[in-house]
Parts: C-alpha cells; structure tokens; sequence
C-alpha cells in the first residue's frame, strides 16, 4: 500500500512537471497569434505611476498627440509614488514574457533592465529628431546605452531647493539665506518665534533627500561627487561625512517630533498654511504650493538649498521602450518621438513642476520657479555641476542607495551618532557593491 | 473481495486517486515546485530578475552580515514571544469568562471575534492614527487636560515594534478566544463533576484539572499564531511601513524590500528560505504529531 502511494505520488510530480513545461511552451505560441490576431498594431500600452490629478492630464497632451497620429493608448496604472509598486509589475510581466511597448522609469532601474537586454533600440528617431544634440549628457547616461538610445526622458526635477513660508520669513525679517550658517541662523529664529523650522516627512527617501544636499553644502560638489557617486571609501568615512552628519543631527532639532512616517505633501502642507517655515524637497513640492493657489516668489519663497548654489542634482523621469514585435515598431517609435516633442514637454513640465529634458526649449511659459531651474539646469549642465541625485536613484544603483539610506535614516533616529554613523555608511556601501 | 497481493488496487481506490490527482498535482506544481525553485534561486546571482548563476552560500553569508537582517530577526523574536503569550493569555482569559457567564456569550463572542474580520491593513491604519501622537490618544488625553499624557511609542525607533505587538494582540485575541472556548466545551465532564464532588474550589479546578485537558486547543493555538507572526507583514507595512527608520523590520518586511525594491533576488531568496526554516521548526513537531495520533 505504501509503495503504491509513493509510486503515484512520483508519478504526479512527473505529470505536473512535464504538464507545466508543455503548457508553458503552448502559452507562448498561442499568446503571440492570439496577439497579432485580436490587438491592433497601431497601439502603445505604457506602464506608469502618474495616477494624480494634474500628471494624468499632462499624460492627456501625450495621448490626444498620438491620437492626431492614429495611434491608439492603452494605460496601464499602478498607484504608488516612487513606483516601486510599478516596478514589481513590471518584473512579473516581463518574466511572463509580456512586457509593456513603454514603462516610466528612473535612473538606474533603466541600466539594469538595458543590461539583461529587454530593451528596444531607438536610435533611428534618435537620429531623425536630432537627440543627441538637445539632451544632456548627464541624461543620456541613462537614456544611451551602450550607444544605443533604449529611452525618451520627459523631464528633470531637481532636488537641491527649499520651499519656503513667505509669511513667517517677512515677518521675522529673515532674507534669504546664501550659506549654510545663515540657514541655520533663520531656523533659530523660527523655532525661536513657535513655529516648526523645518517641515520634513521621516521616511527614508525623504531623509535621503535632505541628506545630498547637506553633502554638496559641506563638502562642495567635487566630494558629492566622490561620496555619492564614485563611493570612494576613504571620503565616506572622513572627517568631511562626520561633519555632514553633524549637519543632519542639527537639522534634525528642527523638525517637529511628530515627523516620522508623513508624507512628503503633508511636510509641503505645513509651509503652506504656515506652520512650518521650510522644506527641503525636490521641485515635486512646487506643485502642491500651486494647487493651494500660490505663485512662486510673490506667495512663497523657493531657494536652492544654502551652500549648494550653483550645482543641480537631479532626477528625471524616462519612458524606456522594451523589445517589441516588428509590426509593432512604427507605434513606439511615434510614442518616442511624441515624447520628446518641444511642446509635449513644455505642456507636461508646466504641471509636472519639473523641466523639459531638451535645452533648446524657452522658458517664456515657464513661471518663476521654472525659469530659475532650467537656467540652472542650463549652467550646471555646461559647468560640470550636473549630479545625479542619490536619493532618487540617479547616483548609484538600487541596492546601494537603499543601503546608504540604511544608515542616514538610522543616523536621523537617532541610533548612530555622527562618528558611527560615517564609518556604518562606508560599511553598508562596501557591502552593497 | 480480499487481495494480498499490495500491489493491485481496488476499483474504489483508483477512483479515489483518479480523483485526488489534479489536487495532488496542483499542489506540486504551485507549492512544491515553487518552494524548490526558491531554494535554487537563493543560491544564484539573481538580482533584478531571476538568474542562474550558481552561488553557493554567498547570499546566506551576506545576509547574515546585514544589520537590516539582525534587526528583523531580533523583532521576530520579540515579536513572536510577546504576541504568541499575551494573544494566548488573553485569550484563554476572554473564553473562560465568556464561558461562565453562558448568558452574556451571545454578545461577547462576537464582540470579542469581531476584530478578526477585519483586514491587516484596516487594523494597521486604524492603529497608526490611534497611537499617532498628533492626531490619536495622546492628543485626545491633552484636551481632556491631561497634559502631561504621554504615548509616542510608534515614533520611537526603540519601542515602536511594541506598538506592532498591541495591534497584533488586539486583532487575534478573539479568535484565540473561540479556539479556547470550543476547547472548554469538551473537557470531560465527569472529570469536573468528581472534582467538585472532591471539594476542589475554582482556581485548583481550571489549573488542575481543565487546562490541562486544552492541550490540543494550546497545540493549535500555537501553530496558527506562530505561522502568523512569521508571515506578518501586511499589518506592518500598514502601522509603521518597517519605520522609523528601519526600526520595526521584519523577516517578511526584509524579503520583499530585498527582492523587489533593491535588486537582490538572491538575498531575498534566501531570506524566504531562512523564514520556510523557521516555520517548519512550528509545524513539522506539529505534524509529526497528527500524523502519530492518527
């Protein structure tokens, strides 16, 4: 008896073995006459995570565009800002052999999937629309692989400003600050006066976020640099990086103790309605000061943080177009060229808060905030001041950045002081590589 | 119809396999296969996606030097020892009570299960305004005047694993509860009533002679809350989202971010493998002993 059921119990594992494999060979087959039967070819379905009011009608300019040309959009949505919910999706479509004609993508996310080679070759529209002359260098580092052009950038946020409470900054006569100690001198005066110096969200991108920039405002951009992008170990751990550290620590008796775990809107919330007095927070944050109503500069103040004028560290959002069916490349190509259209990317950018990834595009529509980046951009690009920033995965890949976050959350706990907290990150980004 | 020969089988047999076999199949396929296929990808080069370079021990190796790691197993442990005794405690308290006052079951028994029909993620987001500082408990003690009321625990990166526990324990101690009180409702009664024929009073009766006829309540008890605390991860990510900081990280929490959202299928893969160990310690004694008592 007992044999008999070890036998059928091989047996089945046999079958379903083999019934599994078969199956999946079917599938494959099936699913691609089934394909080009039913879906029609003048189609691009695009994988993104800008589910918000004002993005998805900035998405609307791209879809009517690619419909003047008869081509049809199919959008596929997943919530989740940062996209790491996206990303996932996308993981579990790609290994079923089925991915999008296009994906929203960030930084380094872009090399990793251009390396295990999913990724469409651009370089007939890159040529015929002249990309490699308008697009940065420090984007075509993502969106050129290998020679090959696998991406159409949409944007560049930048991640070295803060927003400030016009408000509470002219009533206690604060100007804005140029250095490092003059911005430490007005959050005195702030939290002197009651109010929540800095507005900040504890998570660990948001950590992240202000942490670069206090790397730029203390050791310039030869050392971000160095620590953030080349990840030299003797940088990470010097005196400069305990120094940063120390920098954090002080910011960190600014921010109200309820801090942890908010969101990065609810930290922009509270410089609007006046509780708080900065933030310190990517170009993103301009957008909820203009759905409350406010302008740039006339209701509230913006600033590239103090100590870093004059270097931009970005992140920029790409399309990247995977692999697809010949019959199928006509429509992506349209998509990419689409994308990277003068007045797409001026439409999207005015909501978006960021600025077009070309550099041949005016600013005249663009409001203070925009103008004043995308002549920084401009600068930064021709002086070599251009960084990816970490904390949006355009300095490192993945799995460092989280590494280093790691630590900087860690260090902003409270649970390292600034000397552990220099020599833990040397760890974690030895360990990481 | 009387066989000896072990190797011929009925025509009801057969028919009971024939049924069995899409179940037993299924079940290879999409538990045991996919379980194995971890295990292989544990010892490769994944990263992004799944790949097959073969390893060795190296992600066990570097997993074990992650901080992130240590903090996750260290919460498991507390979590795992707090929440199975508190839930089974409590629990075991709730279906005595409830037990005695037979009248009062028909509202309390609900009240008490109640929580458990409730999603993790309810519970989690429930809970995290709750014990917020600026909008929950703390707040709403200060209008009443108590001003110097302090709760702040889930912003506290050395206590905020505790408030994962409180939410926990609130959630499964009415179905310990239930569990317990199907085990009352069998304890032999014959044995009670010669006990108290004996003289003995309440406290030696429940101590002495009731539970410890709840073995096998306790025994289920133990492997259903076991396997949920190693699994726990949506109540996590809902309550504190693994913070502040990296603070309240679990095995589960540490699995998916390694796996998902920093490109390390590998570690990931072996942490899921580490978490299958752990539970097989809860349930293969468990097992062993249906399969004896059968």
């Amino acid at each position: 008896m007992k044999k008999g059921f070890y036998l059928m119990l091989i047996l089945s594992l046999v079958t379903g073995m083999s019934l599994f494999a078969a199956g999946q060979k079917e599938v494959k087959t099936d699913d691609k006459k089934a394909a080009a039967a039913v879906v029609d070819v003048n189609q691009v379905e695009v994988l993104h995570w800008w589910t918000s009011g004002g993005e998805a009608a900035a998405l609307n300019v791209l879809k009517k565009d690619l419909e003047s040309k008869g081509i049809g959009w199919t959008d596929s949505p997943v919530a989740g800002g940062g996209g790491d919910q996206a990303m996932t999706v996308l993981r579990s479509r790609a290994t079923a052999g089925n991915p999008p004609v296009a994906v929203q993508m960030l930084g380094f996310d872009i090399i990793d999937w251009a390396n295990l080679g999913f990724l469409a070759d651009l370089n007939d529209v890159a040529r015929d629309e002249n990309w490699d002359s308008v697009v940065p260098e420090a984007l075509k580092f993502f969106s050129k692989q290998k020679g090959q052009w696998v991406a159409a950038p949409v944007n560049v946020h930048s991640t070295n400003w803060v927003w400030a409470n016009k408000k509470i900054m002219d009533d206690l006569g604060i100007k804005e600050p140029k250095t490092w100690d003059e911005y430490m001198a007005a959050m005195e005066k702030v939290k002197a006066a009651g109010f929540t110096a800095l507005a900040h969200g504890g998570q660990a991108w948001q950590d992240g976020t202000v942490f670069e920039s206090v790397v730029i405002a203390t050791g310039g951009p030869e050392f971000y640099k160095k620590t953030m992008i080349d990840l030299d170990e003797a940088a990470l751990k010097s005196d400069k990086m305990v120094e940063v550290f120390n920098r954090m620590a002080k910011l960190r008796t600014y921010v109200d103790p309820n801090f942890s775990g908010r969101d990065w809107n609810l930290a922009s919330a509270m410089v609007i309605e006046g509780t708080a007095a900065f933030q310190m927070m990517g170009d993103w944050a301009k957008g909820e000061f203009k759905n409350a109503g406010l302008e740039p500069g006339k209701d509230f103040y913006f600033f590239r943080t103090p100590g870093t004028q004059g270097t931009v560290t970005f992140n920029s959002d790409q399309f990247v177009m995977f692999k697809v069916a010949p019959e199928y490349k006509h429509a992506q190509q349209e998509l990419a060229k689409a994308i990277m259209n003068p007045s797409f990317q001026i439409a999207f950018n005015l909501v978006k808060g960021s600025v077009p990834a070309r550099t041949d595009i005016s600013d005249a529509e663009f409001d203070a905030a925009g103008k004043k980046g995308m002549k920084d951009l401009a600068d930064a690009a021709k002086n070599g001041t251009l960084f990816g920033s970490m904390a949006h995965g355009h300095a490192v890949p993945a799995g460092i950045k989280q590494a280093m976050f790691d630590v900087i959350t860690a260090h902003f706990n409270g649970v390292y002081d600034a000397k552990t907290a220099a020599q833990e990150l040397a760890k974690a980004v030895a360990a990481a590589k | 119809m009387v066989l000896n020969n072990k190797w011929r089988i009925s025509r009801d047999d057969l028919t009971a396999r024939f049924v069995l076999m899409p179940t037993i199949i299924l079940t290879f396929v999409f538990v045991y296969a996919f379980i194995i296929y971890t295990v292989y990808i544990s010892f490769t080069d994944s990263s992004l996606m799944p790949s097959f370079g073969w390893v060795g021990m190296k992600n066990y190796v570097k997993m074990f030097k992650l901080a992130n790691w240590h903090t996750a197993l260290k919460n498991f442990a507390i979590f795992s020892v707090l929440y199975i005794s508190f839930a089974t405690f409590l629990g075991l308290i709730l279906a005595i009570l409830v037990d005695w006052s037979k009248a009062g079951e028909r509202f309390f028994r609900p009240i008490y299960l109640y929580p458990m029909a409730i999603s993790f993620i309810v519970t989690g987001t429930a809970w995290k305004w709750f014990l917020d500082p600026g909008i929950g408990l703390e707040q709403i003690m200060h209008t009443w005047g108590f001003v110097n009321f302090k709760f702040d625990w889930i912003k506290n990166s050395d206590k905020a694993i505790y408030t994962v526990i409180i939410a926990a324990i609130w959630q499964v101690t009415g179905y310990v509860m239930t569990i317990f009180l199907a085990g009352l409702r069998a304890v032999n009664h014959a044995t009670i009533e010669s006990a108290v024929v004996d003289g003995a009073g309440t406290w030696k009766l429940y101590t002495r002679i009731i539970i410890p006829q709840l073995g096998p309540s306790f025994t289920s008890v133990f492997v259903i809350l076991g396997h949920m605390a190693i699994k726990s991860y949506d109540l996590v990510i809902a309550l504190t989202n693994g913070g502040p900081g990296r603070a309240t990280e679990m095995p589960s929490t540490f699995m998916y971010s390694y796996t998902f959202t920093r490109n390390e299928m590998g570690i990931g893969a072996s942490s899921a493998v580490f978490m299958l160990l752990l539970f097989a310690i809860i349930i293969i004694p468990y097992i062993n002993k249906i399969v004896k008592d059968s």
